[in-house]
């Protein structure tokens, strides 16, 4: 990656200029993994913590050293500030590096460490202290002569208050937690009993998020662009701002695919943002790297949203397009170096696409968490100018405890076309078997004409996909590659198991053809397919059209590379049965076919139907994790899409509801149960 | 042997007759003539107005037919296909060679004798073919014809294939749909199971047998599937019981159904009388000539090699952190079969009984490997009854033909109780004792954790002739886990955790049984995939063979 390897020329200049000799990385996963690159790079020697469960984790293996500091769940592990002071103290870290979440924002936090003498990455507390309040930092933004969201104040004591205040507004409105950042606990609501449902759930996951249940309303703004602008000061009152970057794709608030720079933004916006952005940072005297995350309407007015004090999930795409090494310069200014650059020397060289690659289902709400092993996994790092950021490798276990996270994907390229081209190659590319993952999303989002000419918003998603995510739409030329493929790979496994090594007893007379008649079936649809071979080739007749399909055709690779019709096509191989199923990851969606002989196909309108489950009496947990709560008893009487129970998994609780009215035959869990997918929960009469 | 030299002094005839039943076309006419003058001699027809050439085709035709529209009808009805679409599909096109197809039941009781009862080539369509063009002998009961019981002639016709599978050395896989003895014959019936009887047992150890039961299997019936090497089921629509739901009613007054008392769950799950069982007939056929593709043709041949395009020095990155740090915890051995063999693909024996242990085939390079791991998702992967009884019978059927042994080893030792005791887990375990220790196939064994005990022993150790064992580097080979041992050895002591960090020290590590020499190395877990195929070529001339013997004594 061209953009990224200049950011390493800096590093290079930098090397020999003095900074720590050990720093503490005080987080897990992908984000850990990215710092201690840097401090490789720049010959720091680096100390992992880690809970007992992450104990043979990438981010581990990769440091110098590594402290346990507690069990696996967060707020005894990575939220574990005595743990992690004791390991300060037990290695000798000169500083510490939160990465973002856990402790990146926490005041408390960095109080302690500057009372111990070690320098925290990061701003200083008073920067933290006012930009993580949301009601502090707006009437400091308001100050700065930042625009601000219209009529919002006051935090919130009870439901009731909260739809008052709710009125006084006027509706929509969003409700969040004031100490979280992101998208956790952030709830919209559009009339009076959505504001009361909203201030339930926004304050209960304040308070297991942040221990701190206060909460805001303000004013929401509909169909808003969420574009953020990347800044950079030192302690020295210099500010520089590093461009934008597009995170409108989201979905439930929390980003999925983003990009630098924006489709939408003429430089004039961009300056003025940029402008806004610095004349706040040195409102606050911020120093290190920061995000000012904007609003921006339809008519490009932008409104200041909130200033996270901390690297950004998706600062790469800035440091691709800007050359610059994010957390080389954060370590830079912890270390009271003045900035290296001059606003004049930030480019926006190429584009850069990030896509956030999650353990989550994308048909259940755009991605509900799933866990797992990786029994397979393979990143796309083959190809040019692609950066995958992660933490985790083949074996790694995707756990309950944290973000369900996989990496981040980035592609780079001189355009936006180039870079698009490139994110759907490598999503193609990337293996990744043992767990559900949102690759078929990403893999739509970014082909989605809508996506592909910058026309998005937050409300993307529910505005593309309003009945939910069903995946790929086949066109007919699509759906007869992919019918011809599994053909194909039907025939060139048959054809191997006829092949036998070494000197027989008896002769194998495998069956001589060279034309097959198959049936192959593919959402209850089903095609008779002729298939004719000569050599790696085949060809495929379907309903009087002809595909070619052709490849190396190993059966053991995890890809499937393959030219049909003339163009190039990775495909993905999942399963391939006995019985002929055989499905199939094509164009980032996951296909089931089944391919039999003409003969198995005459015969199987002889099979017996299996009579599926009556899935509306019974309530199963659609994802992994924990129950907070049960409201019903067995005996109750519900209402179709009455509450039934909670389950919280990955910091987000879901409210699971009856499927229909009826009386509640039996309950199957019970608050503090840890639950797994297709667990029973309840079941209805 | 009387049947048998008949039977052989009659090939010559027999095979005159083969036909596929795709191309009735092209029969080879001097033969058939030949044939028909002999039943001509034998009976006289009342349709002796047809030439010889009419009556064969028209007695061809009836055979193809089986019981008629009817009763293939109702058949498929049942959502079963019938005896010969079910050899159509479980062999290669164009492949099948029919014997037999003229045998008529020779029962002239009961109005048996009237030629409306008479359906050529009776309730069994016997003969050999070619799966992915390997030679395997091959039955299929005829449910259309009098409910596919077995009569006289029925038994013959299995007993002509079964014999000659065992001289040609080739497989025998028997599809099973039959009501049962034929009554009508009474005797002659019964005469003909053990007939099948004697052969399942002379072809134990000769040539793999299957039987696939794709309906009702019952009374006497049973034995022969239970006789055999594997046996397959089709959900909802296969029975095996000794009585039915009637005679248990009566008998015991209880309650059943026929799918609880003898369907496929239950034998898959509670009585480990199949060893797996499938959703329907087209399922259980195709998967059938995928599971045939494991077995060498007899103990005469070598396990089959098939072409394989995993790389056989592949590296499984992923085996180095699977086994957990905490001994307590539990991982999924299927994981570590599944990174190491060929392309993930692993055929479980027996997948939902004795979970504790998992058995089945794979290929290692392409070549065929027996798996035996415990497993430590189950009841700790400890070794009880049923887990000892499923090991010990897929150990030796390895053995018996040149299939290598691949022993994934994490046991905490055998299962404690007065529930095992009084079952005669002594007995039993000592099964799976012998038949490691009694095999010749190359041994190759993974100690991935614990390795405790007696138990340790018994799993492909060392010390039963093991060719190559390996420990990862969390393996543990101990008498037993740390806090027992503490418990007894330093008894009414104080201090104990002291002396068990220092047992764990000492023994929770490969280390005690590597400078022994009882483990030949500590790998890499990444590096497993790549030593044992490099293993398995060294081994595939190994040479070892048990003291001269009638035959071995395994405690039954």
């Amino acid at each position: 990656m061209a953009a990224y390897r200049s950011a390493a020329g800096f590093q290079r200049v930098l090397h020999a200029v003095k900074t720590f000799d050990k720093i503490l990385i005080a987080n897990r996963g992908e984000i850990a993994c990215r710092v201690i690159k840097t401090c490789k790079k720049m010959g720091i020697k680096t100390v992992a913590v880690h809970s007992d469960v992450d104990s043979s984790a990438v981010h581990v293996k990769m440091a110098d050293e590594a402290v346990c500091v507690g069990p696996a769940p967060t707020n005894k592990s990575y939220l574990n500030m005595d743990a992690i002071m004791n390991a300060i103290k037990q290695t000798g870290a000169q500083a510490v590096h939160p990465g973002y979440g856990f402790l990146s924002e926490n005041k408390q936090f960095a109080k302690r460490l500057a009372a111990e003498g070690v320098s925290f990455i990061g701003p200083d507390t008073h920067a933290i202290q006012a930009m993580g309040d949301k009601i502090e930092s707006k009437l400091i933004a308001k100050a700065a002569k930042v625009n601000t969201i219209p009529g919002f104040d006051g935090v919130v004591k009870d439901a009731e208050e909260a739809v008052k205040i709710a009125g006084e507004i006027g509706y929509p409105v969003m409700i969040k937690a004031s100490a979280g950042g992101g998208g956790k606990g952030m709830r919209i609501a559009w009339n009076d009993e959505e504001t009361r449902e909203g201030f339930r759930f926004s304050s209960q996951e304040a308070a297991s998020s942040f221990g701190d249940d206060r909460l805001l309303i303000e004013k929401f703004i509909d169909n808003p662009r969420h574009i953020e602008i990347q800044v950079l000061a030192d302690k020295h009152g210099n500010a520089l701002w590093l461009n934008e970057r597009e995170c409108s794709i989201q979905r439930r608030n929390q980003k999925v695919v983003e990009e630098a720079p924006s489709t939408f933004l003429d430089p004039d916006t961009r300056r003025a943002m940029g402008e806004q952005a610095v004349s706040l940072a040195k409102a606050v005297k911020y120093s290190s790297a920061g995000t000012v995350e904007f609003l921006v309407d339809s008519k490009k007015n932008f409104y200041f949203l909130e200033m996270n004090t901390r690297l950004q999930v998706e600062h790469p795409i800035t440091e691709c397009i800007t050359g610059l090494d994010l957390v080389q310069q954060m370590i830079r200014i912890a270390m009271g170096y003045k900035l290296q650059h001059k606003q004049s020397d930030i480019p926006i060289n190429g584009w850069a696409i990030e896509s956030r690659v999650y353990a989550e289902d994308p048909y259940k709400s755009f991605g509900l968490p799933s866990i797992g092993r990786l029994s397979q996994y393979q990143e796309p790092l083959d190809l040019r100018n692609v950066r995958v950021d992660s933490g985790i490798e083949e074996g790694s276990d995707i756990s309950i405890y944290y973000d369900p996270m996989i990496s981040k994907l980035v592609t780079y390229g001189k355009t936006r076309e180039e870079a698009l081209k490139k994110m759907e190659e490598a999503l193609d590319n990337y293996v990744i078997r043992g767990v559900t993952h949102n690759i078929p999303l990403l893999r739509e989002i970014i082909v989605h004409p809508r996506f592909v000419s910058g026309d998005i918003s937050t409300k993307f998603l529910p505005e593309v996909y309003p009945d939910g995510f069903k995946g790929h739409m086949l066109t007919a030329g699509e759906r007869r590659e992919l019918l011809a493929t599994a053909a194909a790979l039907y025939v060139a496994a048959q054809l191997r198991s006829q092949k036998f090594l070494g000197d027989l007893r008896v002769s194998v007379v495998p069956a001589e053809s060279r034309q097959w008649e198959l049936c192959v079936e593919l959402d209850k649809g089903v095609h008779m397919l002729g298939v004719s071979r000569s050599g790696n080739n085949y060809t495929v007749e379907i309903d009087g059209e002809k595909v070619e399909v052709s490849g190396e055709w190993n059966l053991a690779s995890a890809l499937l590379p393959l030219t049909i019709n003339g163009k190039h096509r990775t495909l993905q191989c999942l399963l391939r049965t006995a019985a002929g199923e055989i499905t199939l990851q094509y164009l980032g969606t996951s296909f089931k076919l089944r391919v039999l002989s003409k003969l198995a196909a005459s015969l199987s309108k002889h099979m017996p139907e299996k009579v599926p489950e009556d899935t509306s009496s019974i309530l199963r947990s659609p994802m992994p994790g924990s129950v907070v709560a049960v409201s019903v008893k067995p005996g109750d009487n519900v209402a179709e899409g009455q509450e039934i129970c909670v389950i919280e998994a990955m910091k987000m609780q879901n409210s699971m509801t009856a499927a229909k009215a009826a009386k509640v035959k039996s309950v199957h869990c019970k608050a503090g149960d840890t639950v797994g997918e297709g667990d029973l929960l309840v079941e209805l009469e | 042997m009387a049947t048998y030299t008949l039977m052989r002094s009659s090939l010559g005839l027999l095979h005159g007759l083969k036909c596929s039943f795709k191309s009735v076309g092209q029969i080879p006419y001097a033969g058939a003539l030949t044939r028909s003058k002999v039943l001509q001699n034998a009976r006289c027809y009342s349709v002796s107005h047809l030439s010889v050439q009419e009556r064969i085709e028209q007695k061809r035709k009836a055979a193809l037919t089986g019981g008629g529209q009817l009763r293939i009808a109702a058949q498929h009805k049942r959502g079963k296909l019938t005896a010969r679409e079910r050899l159509e599909l479980l062999l290669d096109p164009d492949s099948f060679v029919e014997y037999d197809m003229f045998v008529e039941h020779r029962c002239s009781d009961f109005g048996m004798e009237a030629d409306h009862n008479k359906y050529p080539g009776d309730s069994v369509v016997t003969g050999q073919g070619r799966i992915n063009g390997r030679l395997v002998y091959v039955f299929s009961q005829d449910f259309t014809v009098f409910g596919g019981s077995l009569s006289g002639a029925h038994a013959q016709k299995i007993c002509k294939i079964m014999d000659q599978a065992m001289m040609v050395g080739a497989p025998v896989i028997g599809l099973n749909d039959s009501g049962g003895a034929r009554i009508q014959e009474g005797v002659e019936s019964l005469a003909g199971y053990a007939d099948i009887f004697l052969r399942n047992v002379m072809a134990s150890g000769v040539v793999p047998q299957i039987s696939l039961i794709m309906g009702p299997c019952a009374g006497g019936a049973v034995y022969s599937p239970a006789l055999t090497d594997f046996t397959f089921m089709v959900k909802d629509t296969s029975y095996l019981f000794i009585t039915g739901p009637d005679v248990v009613k009566s008998v015991t007054n209880e309650d059943v159904t026929q799918e609880e008392l003898g369907g496929a769950k239950t034998h898959t799950t509670v009585s480990g009388v199949a060893h797996r069982a499938f959703e329907n007939d087209i399922d259980a056929l195709l998967n059938l000539r995928n599971f045939f593709n494991f077995l060498p043709l007899s103990n005469k041949d070598p396990a089959p090699v098939t072409e394989c395009h995993d790389p056989r020095d592949r590296l499984v990155p992923g085996l180095d952190t699977i086994v957990p740090f905490e001994s307590t915890k539990a991982y999924d051995m299927l994981d570590i079969v599944h990174g190491i063999v060929d392309e993930r693909e692993f055929f479980e024996i027996m997948p939902n009984y004795a979970k504790n242990i998992v058995v089945g085939f794979a290929r290692m390079n392409g070549r065929t490997v027996g798996i035996v791991g415990n497993q430590p998702k189950v009841a700790s992967g400890c070794l009880d009854i049923n887990s000892s009884v499923k090991g010990a019978r897929f150990v030796r059927f390895c053995d018996a033909f040149n299939i290598p042994i691949i022993t994934f080893v994490d046991v905490p030792g055998f299962l404690p109780g007065t529930a095992q005791e009084y079952g005669g887990i002594i007995r039993h375990g000592a099964k799976l004792l012998y038949a490691f220790a009694e095999a010749t196939v190359p041994k190759i064994t993974v100690i991935t954790r614990k390795a405790y005990g007696g138990a340790y022993d018994v799993m492909s150790s060392k010390h039963l002739r093991g060719d190559v064992n390996y420990a990862w580097p969390s393996a543990e080979v101990a008498v037993m886990g740390a806090k027992g041992a503490v418990q007894i050895i330093f008894r009414g002591k104080e201090n104990q955790a002291k002396a068990e960090a220092e047992y764990v020290e000492k023994f929770a590590n490969p280390f005690p049984a590597a400078v022994r020499g009882f483990v030949d190395d500590i790998i890499q877990p990444s590096t497993t995939r790549k030593r044992i195929c490099r293993d398995l070529e060294v081994l595939a001339s190994k040479k070892q063979t048990n003291p001269w013997k009638k035959h071995a004594n395994i405690p039954l």
